[in-house]
């Protein structure tokens, strides 16, 4: 061994790290004031922070919750605050809060719109929470039959007889194939259900009716309003167009011809046209295509119209996902022998809808919010509503509470959204 | 590219046997109007192990996709375990479920974890209970020496790991035939030797293989024959004393010369 030669005999340990290292000094320089101009502009924000709140604040806690007329409550205001100060008039919400959440559903019924909100959330917990029990699934396959009775009311046998098409598109698929065939099966297990609601779903439920008239108070769509109409739509639009979009997205990659061209064309013609052209198209024009004496309730056309929509918008966002899948996860799941519809199920839309979350979510949030559109049809949503409250003469004048009240309603529920997609992301991720 | 292989090779269970696994009889393919692969035929018997080495661009990896129909041919027959391969859909669901293939870039599937990669296809395929297709993955993830992984994502292994798991995930469809396509090639070279050991020991037991690889060590030791491809063609096929001491294509021995270097 020469002189300068150097052997290490002990690896060395870690050593914490210098003070300047850690601690809320350390990041209060780093991120307020690291450089001049940095400094500068944490200094204008911390004034405009400022400016905003001494503005808002005020104005929300200065305000007045029990009186009856806009004039009642610059009255009051000026009572308690002193001369020239301005509050808000809380007392609109106060007064209506249950017409802007439920519209002019019956108030002695006001709980079977509750129930429905609470069972959705039993619902979609198996859908939202891996830990949730499988078996939960089977409430959420019924619940869109059990929240349309209890929000509509009527005869139970609608729901259960509307319900058993599915029942019968089953028995198709399970004892078809054997009898003419698995394609037969699978056309007749799409035809069968439509021509069983179209034709002995009505003759079927008259008779149930005589023999067992079980039902409870029905309530006209017209009473229907509020937040609550503007969740209706937009859960029950949520919901079905993520399938949707999917067999959207995988039918445009669809090697036939007939299935390509009938998505993309869907595709591009929905998301070409504004929503509200759907929303009117909804509201006037939809009865004249259906058979004569049908009466299609408007929210179910809206549903419909909105469901469209999302459903063209999903399908790509969903393709984008697709096409950032490597085809080697096409080629391995082939490889091992999978099918077409197994290695979509198994392999190709979990990745696809893994990277597509952030998207997926923001077309859901997109989604909701337009839902307020339906006031320009005539729903009475929220929006719908402010306008009549506002054209009451107690309220006349009032703007800023209302609206500040739906878009807290809105956004309690947008921001929900986003951070359950969040946890989501956090949840999915398997490092790569 | 040749990684020394200093184990001795056991070759008690090694025998050819007279079946023919794979007859692929005038076969021809284009890609458009590119004639990729030009009147290939090659019998391979079961037990057999098979290299195929070739320039790059040469259509190794479109002949071992042709086998289990990654790819289709236009002309000629290929016939795999008795079945020949055309455009029925049961015929070839039933060949990839007998033929493991494994990819130069892993391919594992980056949501499911290493054991639910191996349990996946003989749960869905093959219809196998959940709590047997566990098993037989955890005796092949043994196997390839890596049981302590089974509940990592593949995200979290190295190379030579994911590639091992590849593996594995094969051999639990216990497939009769294995196609390998580069299987080292996207490794760093400290990993390639243990992917080569797991490819050793599966020759060893008797597995039929394909390999398309450029380790002329593995080659050597294991193959009973080597084919050499140029241009969609194949130039040179022979046992591997001859192949590589008595190359007899001019082709053969420029390719020789380059990939074992200056010697
Ligand atoms: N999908 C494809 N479409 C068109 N040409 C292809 C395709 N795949 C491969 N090729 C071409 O076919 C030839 C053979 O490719 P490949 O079988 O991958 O060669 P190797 O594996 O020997 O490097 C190459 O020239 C390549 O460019
Ligand atoms: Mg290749």
């Amino acid at each position: 061994m020469t002189e300068q030669s150097y052997v290490r005999t002990e690896m060395l340990g870690e050593k914490p790290p210098p003070s300047s290292q850690v601690g809320p000094v350390k990041w209060v320089m780093e991120n307020l004031f690291s450089s001049i101009p940095n400094a500068v502009m944490t200094l204008v924000s911390v004034w405009a922070v400022y400016f905003l709140l001494s503005g808002i604040l005020p104005w929300t806690f200065q305000s007045s919750w029990n009186s009856t007329s806009l004039h009642g409550c610059r009255a009051y205001i000026v009572e308690k605050y002193g001369e020239g100060t301005e509050g808000a008039c809380w007392s609109v919400i106060n007064e209506r809060w249950k017409q802007l959440l439920f519209g002019f559903y019956p108030k002695e019924l006001y709980w079977r719109p509750v129930v429905t909100l609470i069972l959705m959330f039993v619902a979609i917990s198996p859908v939202l929470f891996a830990s949730v029990p499988r078996k939960v699934m089977l409430f959420s396959v019924i619940y869109p039959f059990l929240a349309f009775w209890l929000l509509w009311g009527g005869s139970i046998w609608l729901p259960i007889v509307a319900f058993s098409g599915f029942g019968v598109a089953y028995l198709a698929i399970v004892f078809g194939p054997a009898l003419i065939g698995s394609l037969g099966a699978t056309i007749v297990a799409g035809v069968l259900p439509i021509v069983y609601w179209l034709f002995l779903a009505g003759p079927i439920i008259a008779g149930l009716n005589s023999v067992a008239p079980i039902g409870i108070e029905g309530i006209d769509s017209d009473q229907m309003g509020g937040f609550m109409i503007s969740m209706i739509i937009g859960i029950s639009g949520i919901a079905l167009s993520l399938p949707i979009g999917i067999l959207l997205a995988l039918g445009r990659q669809s090697p036939l011809f007939i299935v390509k061209t009938i998505c993309v064309t869907f595709i591009e013609f929905i998301r070409g046209v504004p929503l509200i052209t759907l929303l009117f198209v909804a509201s006037v024009l939809l009865n004249y295509f259906l058979p004569p004496g049908t009466n299609f309730d408007l929210i179910l056309r809206v549903i419909i119209m909105v469901t469209f929509f999302a459903a063209a918008y999903m399908a790509e966002v969903i393709r984008g996902g697709l096409a950032a899948l490597p085809k080697g996860q096409f080629e391995a799941a082939d490889a091992l022998g999978l099918d077409y519809w197994k290695a979509t199920r198994l392999i190709i839309m979990p990745q696809a809808l893994k990277v597509s979350i952030p998207n997926i979510v923001s077309n859901f949030i997109g989604l909701f919010k337009d839902t307020t559109l339906v006031s320009i049809i005539g729903l009475l949503d929220p929006m719908g509503l402010s306008r009549a409250i506002v054209a009451d003469q107690n309220w006349n004048g009032i703007v800023w509470e209302i609206y500040a009240f739906i878009a807290l309603l809105f956004w309690i529920f947008t921001f929900s959204m986003s951070r359950y997609s969040m946890y989501l992301e956090r949840k999915l991720a398997t490092g790569h | 590219m040749v990684t020394e292989i200093e184990r001795e090779i056991d070759r008690s269970h090694m025998e050819v046997s007279d079946e023919i696994a794979i007859q692929i009889t005038g076969m021809n393919k284009w890609y458009g109007a590119f004639h990729v692969l030009k009147d290939i035929n090659i019998t391979v018997n079961r037990g057999e192990r098979i290299v195929v080495c070739g320039p790059s661009g040469s259509g190794k990896s479109t002949l071992i996709r042709c086998i289990n129909r990654l790819e289709v041919h236009q002309e000629g027959t290929i016939i795999v375990d008795g079945t020949e391969l055309s455009s029925d859909l049961k015929n070839i669901d039933k060949i990839r479920s007998e033929v493991g293939m494994v990819f130069q870039h892993f391919n594992l599937f980056p949501h499911l974890s290493v054991l639910e990669n191996c349990t996946l296809a003989p749960i869905w395929v093959r219809g196998i209970p959940k709590k047997e297709a566990e098993e037989t993955a955890m005796r092949y993830l043994e196997k390839v020496k890596i049981p302590e992984q089974a509940l990592k994502f593949p995200g979290q292994l190295s190379g030579g790991q994911q590639q091992r798991v590849a593996i594995a995930r094969s051999l639990c469809m216990e497939p009769r035939i294995m196609l390998f396509d580069e299987p080292t090639s996207a490794l760093d070279p400290e990993m390639i030797s243990e992917v080569l050991d797991t490819m050793i020991e599966l020759a060893e037991e008797g597995m039929t293989m394909i390999v398309v690889t450029h380790e002329m060590g593995f080659a050597r030791k294991v193959a009973n024959r080597v084919i050499f491809m140029d241009d969609g063609q194949i130039v040179e096929e022979n046992v591997p004393e001859e192949f590589f001491g008595n190359p007899q294509s001019e082709r053969t021995k420029l390719f020789l010369s380059q990939i074992l270097g200056h010697q």
